[in-house]
């Protein structure tokens, strides 16, 4: 199921921009096709895959706007591909109703969304948490998507990876949410000798399109395998044919999209604690915000107060079950946005929760954390 | 007919159509059926193997002559997107012999972008517009190709704007192959699929397609068959118009072939 395959670049320690290790990270993970079109602070990752993927053999095409490459990608994958785009905050708007047609379709894809200050043009060179939100509610209906946040350029390389293999398991788009200043920071991003892969799971004459199982996910087919392969946005039943007014069909399908990720939490979802025992306060942190929020539970631990950060790899499915377990009696939210996932956090928690905003542009500093902390324990 | 002939017939068109899709779901004297007969003509008589075909179709009654019908892999997208699905999936397996077939709405009007670039592109495809000049699925509405003074659900005192002609914008858009026909010129729009379909490139083709029960009702054509037949007085063949004068080309559609350009030489 997961082989381990030889990386593309020789292993060892490189000194990358986040841009730059999530491109490589797409190559090590099998991607052979990328769509995109240029936006800041994501066209790094366009520039290096025009380059990098016709060197292994792979297919590179700047389309005519964030819709066609979207497009593309879905076509790509089910031609055999394992594809990928890259966008920002106003690219992924133009993008979400073909993402919500993978969704619908259960293509497996990988969208990284560089985040920028919005609404709208907004900053375009800003890091923001903008699209925390939209990347989950902006298609219509009701679905469940996967989407991840890196802290660092190591994890720009990481979570592509991983995001490669949730997308083959789960049959789902998989969003890497970075952000312009992780998509610009240079530091060193270590290219292991190996990576673990997840490939497709494919099937020949079966029903492509639903199992019997609320949470099943069925195999694949490609285009040209003599398959038949019928595709449709429209509900289908497991055969793919177009089932438009048949509601219980409409119901199993809208449920099992649903619940093939949140009966699989316990295997998706990944967090990072830092000094969370018997804490009295918890910060709960993610994407570059993280970075400053461990500084400043480090300096605040230092002063003696008690507390401990809570780091959310996997914003979707919304790690709840981590949340709830939280025994500290308050939980700081720090974020760049006026308060977009401490709302999810507020859902779920047994303690008083209190949001930190930064919506200027700049990134979290840790002595503004601490000075919440403090606040926070008078 | 004779038992043996029916027979035949019924082989072939069981080699080409999923038996438990049918019948079709086109409303009555919809010329949507013949452009889906056209096509597969077109492949049988040409020799390609159905199995290595993809048909990819967006939103609207035209987004229903390939899905779920022909035996084939079919891709039924989002709203004018379908060429772009297309080129995703031909650039990365350049062995499919890829189809897109769709509406004058889905193409022209919100697809309009991707018709361009992949014209530009010359990509290998063909391209069908199955161009019946109105939304019909939504309700008869005026679409970029509905004539001037048309009635339509969004015009009722008529058409005010000029349509687009999609044979002109896709060869100025660098397109190998663009041609014009209509569901009343069976044999000839045969042809033309023929051609698109032996060709290396992007090809386009022009297919007028009556909708009677969106715009036939609302603009006074007798019957289907009438509005059909009416195709008939409204075009011009290339060859004609090339020699006519041009007073008597106003309001005169012309088909043929305006490009043929194969990108193998």
């Amino acid at each position: 199921m997961s082989p381990k395959i030889k990386n593309l670049l020789p292993p060892g320690n490189y000194f990358f921009e986040g841009n730059q290790a999530c491109a490589e990270a797409a190559l090590a993970a099998g991607c052979r096709f990328f769509a995109g079109y240029p936006i800041s602070p994501s066209s790094e990752i366009l520039e290096r895959l025009s380059w990098r993927l016709p060197e292994v053999g792979g297919v590179f095409i700047q389309m005519e706007d964030e819709i066609a490459s979207i497009a593309a990608v879905i076509g790509a994958v089910w031609a055999g591909a394992k594809a990928m785009t890259a966008t920002s905050g106003p690219g992924l708007s133009l993008m979400l109703e073909n993402i919500g047609y993978a969704i619908i379709t259960e293509t497996p894809c990988v969208v990284v969304d560089v985040q920028r200050a919005g609404p709208s043009t907004g900053q375009a060179t800003r890091p923001y948490d903008g699209d925390i939100m939209q990347v989950k509610w902006g298609s219509s209906g009701d679905y469940q998507i996967i989407a991840l946040a890196p802290w660092s350029v190591q994890e720009m390389y990481d979570l592509t990876i991983q995001a490669f293999n949730l997308a083959e398991l789960y049959r789902v788009p998989v969003f890497v949410m970075g952000d312009a200043a992780l998509a610009h920071l240079r530091e060193s991003c270590r290219i292991p000798e190996e990576v673990e892969i997840v490939g497709r799971k494919k099937a020949s004459g079966v029903a492509h399109f639903g199992t019997d199982e609320l949470s099943g996910v069925p195999p694949m087919a490609s285009f040209g395998e003599g398959e038949g392969l019928i595709i449709t946005g429209s509900t289908h039943d497991a055969l793919g044919y177009r089932r438009t007014q048949d509601s219980d069909i409409q119901q199993k399908l809208v449920n099992r999209l649903n619940e093939k990720i949140l009966s699989n939490v316990g295997e998706i979802i990944e967090t990072e604690e830092y000094f969370l025992e018997g804490a009295d306060v918890a910060v709960v942190a993610y994407g570059i915000v993280a970075r400053a929020a461990l500084a400043a539970v480090k300096e605040a631990r230092l002063r003696g107060i008690k507390i401990g950060l809570l780091r959310l790899k996997t914003l979707w499915p919304f790690p709840e079950e981590k949340i709830r377990a939280l025994e500290a009696k308050k939980i700081v939210v720090p974020e760049l946005n006026r308060g977009q996932l401490v709302r999810e956090v507020e859902r779920v928690a047994q303690a008083e929760v209190i949001s930190v905003n930064r919506v200027d542009g700049e990134i979290m500093r840790p002595g503004e954390i601490v000075e919440a902390i403090k606040g926070v324990r008078d | 007919m004779s038992e043996k002939k029916g027979k035949e017939m019924e082989a072939t068109w069981k080699k080409y159509l999923r038996k438990e899709t049918l019948p079709l779901p086109f409303c009555p004297g919809c010329g949507h059926g013949i452009v889906l007969s056209a096509i597969l003509r077109a492949i049988e008589a040409s020799g390609i193997d159905i199995k290595d075909m993809l048909f990819v179709s967006g939103i609207g009654c035209a987004g229903w002559i390939p899905s779920p019908h022909i035996r084939a892999d079919t891709m039924h997208v989002t709203h004018g997107r379908p060429i772009a699905f297309a080129t995703g999936a031909k650039l990365f397996n350049p062995r499919l012999k890829v189809m897109v077939v769709s509406g004058d709405g889905d193409l022209a009007s919100i697809g309009g972008n991707h018709l361009i670039h992949a014209a530009r592109r010359d990509i290998d495809m063909v391209v069908v517009c199955a161009n019946n000049e109105i939304y019909g699925m939504t309700g008869g509405q005026v679409s970029p190709t509905t004539g001037l003074g048309v009635k339509t659900t969004t015009t009722l005192a008529g058409n005010i704007e000029p349509p687009l002609d999609l044979c002109k914008l896709v060869e100025a858009a660098g397109a190998s192959y663009v041609a014009r026909s209509t569901v009343f010129h069976l044999e000839h729009l045969i042809s033309l699929l023929k051609r698109a379909l032996n060709l290396k490139g992007f090809s386009f083709i022009d297919a007028l397609s009556p909708c009677p029960t969106q715009y036939g009702r609302r603009n006074l054509y007798a019957s289907a068959a009438e509005q059909l037949k009416d195709l008939e007085k409204r075009c011009i063949l290339l060859q004609e118009a090339s020699a006519a004068p041009p007073e008597t080309l106003k309001d005169k559609v012309i088909i043929g072939e305006f490009v043929l350009r194969d990108s193998k030489q």
